[in-house]
């Protein structure tokens, strides 16, 4: 699953007096099965670009390329469908849905496919007991601590089992050694084949023996690698 | 279960999840909704029962009831009138009637009294309906006293009670012989409260009652079709109490959807944003919103009629007593023939849904079609 | 059990009982017709006009019967003071 970005822009407010340009040209491909991290300060852009890479939102400019077919002139309804099959996402304040279970909100992003219940119960079950949380799959998602919420994110991130894992500041909310956790559940993932793009600023992030490769965002563009 | 219909109900599994989240505010909701349905629907059955059935009960009206009017007001109409409108054909019949109104200053109570022609009544007789028996407390056998119009006091003895289940028409009434009516009130004989003629054919009633009234100007012709007509417009959709209550239920709604559609919160559209980030597609968005109107919108309806129904049809509408009831001490003890109008419960129906639902899902149409990214923000 | 499920059985239970009014309705209706045909022979008898349902006031009682100005009783300008008139209308005949 080979990610391709050919000189991707992107604008806000376009026309009006706000106008203002998160990314400015930038061409990218990303490896399968490898970590990579986004490595930036605040206001470089690099959420905005996990959001096109993921198909979240459309560049104004450029092309997203998935295994070389175009991704990013389809209409809504193919995008969505990619989107769900191909990316898990991890965001960085968990946003899960308040006042629903545990076991609910791992088995949301399936809901529209209409899968057989009980099946994807049992799906969304193992993931779970995988992260270590099989027993807290009934309990309402107020009770979780940081660390389990961000592993109950991991798990709805991957019930469609997506090839492609995009976590945005995943170590925000955690101490370091709940980074340490995450950044092995993460080198585990990559074990599994999947791919994984991370941001961060977090220096225990890019600088973890995880992860692969470090592309450095500065004012919208690439501004150095380290591999 | 085929995968459309499992989507659906997962649809749904989130929508009451949603709904839980906000158990206070959502029940009360549904109670005050389903309270609005029970009222209206509960005015819709109780009028539309009594429309049929007077539309029933009184086609045996008289066909022609002729009224004298003095300066405006109804006044006694004498015999010599029966004669006076010369020979109309096709009038069966024709006889005097004599009925008038009594006020019992002890129970602040109206009575109809009448004297009807063949009951066969002796003088110091009266028949009486079931409403002033259980008012008065009297039965067959004891005694009833009316005051006359120069002030003595006339004493009837019970003959006979009317049957409780003609309540609704006779509650009321006082039979009592001729005689006894021209004592009590003073009117002379060879004068009547009005005259009554039978027609066989109903498409001549017009033409009799032209030529009549050629005859004698000053009477005031009232036709069977009147009558009728007169209760199938009481409580009419657009007339008095129906009416203000229509519109404040029309004002309640209006003022919840404007409240609705003012914008979302800041929650609800991340929520949403949430949902399209997962994977799910505006539509599967709308659908769900859709569940939510549709979930509480039906439940109120179907809470609203049945607790109509019962409450109509098996609670013989107690709830409006009062307000039917007025200042009057008399009201007959009726239960009402269920009487229902399948397009009156369906036009219920879908002004309760439809304009609900599309309160609920058009603050989130905007939310709903925009790209997720905001919520990454 | 799931919640939807729940939630569907009983708005069926529900739907049954609606379709249930109906039902009791067309049956009650049809047994009534005796006692309906009681009552319109107590109309006929007694020449009735008006159902008994509003005793308050002479131009309520018999809602048919009320001429011009019973509604005004005393004085043309006096406003209606009997809380069922304001239910009812004054009936078509007059109007003319």
């Amino acid at each position: 699953m080979q990610i391709e970005l050919q000189d991707v822009r992107k604008a806000f407010n376009q026309g009006r007096p706000n106008e203002f340009w998160a990314i400015q040209g930038v061409s990218l491909m990303l490896e399968p099965n490898r970590v990579t991290c986004l490595k930036g300060a605040s206001g470089s852009g690099k959420t905005t670009l996990l959001s096109i890479i993921g198909c979240l939102s459309r560049p104004t400019s450029g092309r997203v390329l998935l295994d070389g077919s175009m991704l990013s002139g389809l209409p809504e309804r193919f995008l969505t469908d990619i989107r769900r099959h191909t990316f898990g996402f991890i965001f960085q304040r968990f946003n899960l849905i308040q006042g629903v279970s545990v076991l609910a909100n791992v088995m949301l992003p399936a809901y529209p496919l209409g899968l057989a219940h009980a099946e994807l119960k049992a799906r969304a079950k193992r993931l779970l007991e995988q992260f270590q949380l099989g027993g807290k799959a009934a309990n309402p998602v107020e009770w979780l601590s940081g660390g389990e919420a961000q592993r109950v994110a991991i798990c709805r991130a991957l019930i469609n089992d997506p090839q492609v894992l995009i976590a945005d500041e995943p170590t925000a909310n955690l101490d370091s050694k709940l980074s340490q956790e995450l950044m092995g559940l993460i080198g585990e993932l990559r074990e599994t084949g999947k791919t994984i793009l991370i941001t961060s600023h977090d220096a225990l992030v890019f600088d973890s023996p995880v992860v692969d490769r470090v592309v450095e965002m500065r004012d919208g563009r690439l501004s150095g690698e380290e591999g | 279960m085929s995968g459309l219909l499992q989507r659906q109900f997962y649809l749904v599994d989130f929508t009451l999840a949603s709904l839980l989240r906000r158990k206070g505010k959502n029940l009360g909701l549904l109670l005050v909704y389903s309270l609005i349905v029970f009222l209206l629907a509960s005015v819709m059955l109780f009028t539309h029962s009594l429309r049929s059935e007077a539309g029933i009960v009184l086609q045996e009206s008289p066909e022609i009831i002729v009224q004298r009017m003095v300066a405006g007001r109804h006044a006694l109409i004498p015999g010599e009138y029966l004669e006076k409108m010369g020979r109309l054909r096709g009038v069966s019949k024709r006889q005097g009637r004599l009925w008038g109104y009594f006020y019992d200053p002890a129970l602040k109570s109206n009575y109809t009294i009448m004297a009807p022609p063949d009951r066969g009544l002796s003088n110091s007789e009266v028949i009486i309906g079931n409403g002033i028996a259980r008012l008065r407390g009297v039965g067959i056998g004891d005694y009833v006293t009316i005051r006359s119009y120069d002030g003595d006091g006339i004493s009837f003895q019970v003959k006979e009670v009317m049957a409780a289940e003609s309540e609704l028409l006779s509650n009321d009434l006082f039979l009592i012989s001729e005689q006894a009516f021209r004592i009590i009130f003073g009117i002379p004989d060879g004068m009547y409260t009005d005259l009554v003629l039978s027609v066989r054919n109903p498409r001549e009633v017009r033409k009799i009652t032209e030529k009549m009234t050629l005859k004698l100007p000053d009477v005031r012709p009232i036709l069977r079709e009147e009558v009728l007509r007169t209760y199938d417009s009481v409580f009419a959709w657009r007339q008095g109490i129906v009416f203000v209550l229509l519109a404040g239920a029309v004002l309640a709604f209006v003022i919840f959807a404007l409240d609705k559609a003012s914008g979302l919160s800041a929650e609800e559209k991340r929520e949403i944003g949430i949902l399209k980030a997962m994977g799910w597609e505006t539509g599967d968005v709308l659908r769900m919103k859709f569940w939510e109107g549709a979930v509480i919108s039906l439940a109120a309806f179907l809470i609203g009629y049945l607790g109509a129904y019962v409450h109509v049809f098996y609670g013989s509408a107690s709830l409006f007593e009062p307000v039917l009831k007025g200042w009057a001490v008399l009201y007959p003890d009726f239960q009402p023939v269920p009487f229902v109008d399948p397009l009156q419960v369906a036009t219920l129906f879908f002004f309760t849904v439809f304009p609900y639902i599309v309160a609920t899902i058009v603050p989130i149409w905007r939310a709903a079609i925009t790209d997720p990214d905001a919520v990454m923000r | 059990m799931r919640p939807s499920i729940m939630l569907f059985l009983l708005f069926g239970a529900a739907c049954l009982l609606f379709a249930a009014t109906f039902v009791d309705s067309g049956l009650r209706t049809a047994g009534a017709a005796d006692l309906l045909a009681q009552r319109a022979r107590l109309v006929a008898e007694l020449g009735l006009t008006d159902l008994g349902l509003f005793t308050e006031a002479r131009y309520t009682r018999h809602l048919s019967q009320a001429d011009l100005h019973s509604a005004f009783q005393d004085h043309p300008m006096s406003l209606e003071h009997f809380p069922s008139g304001s239910l009812l209308l004054p009936p078509q005949g007059v109007k003319r």
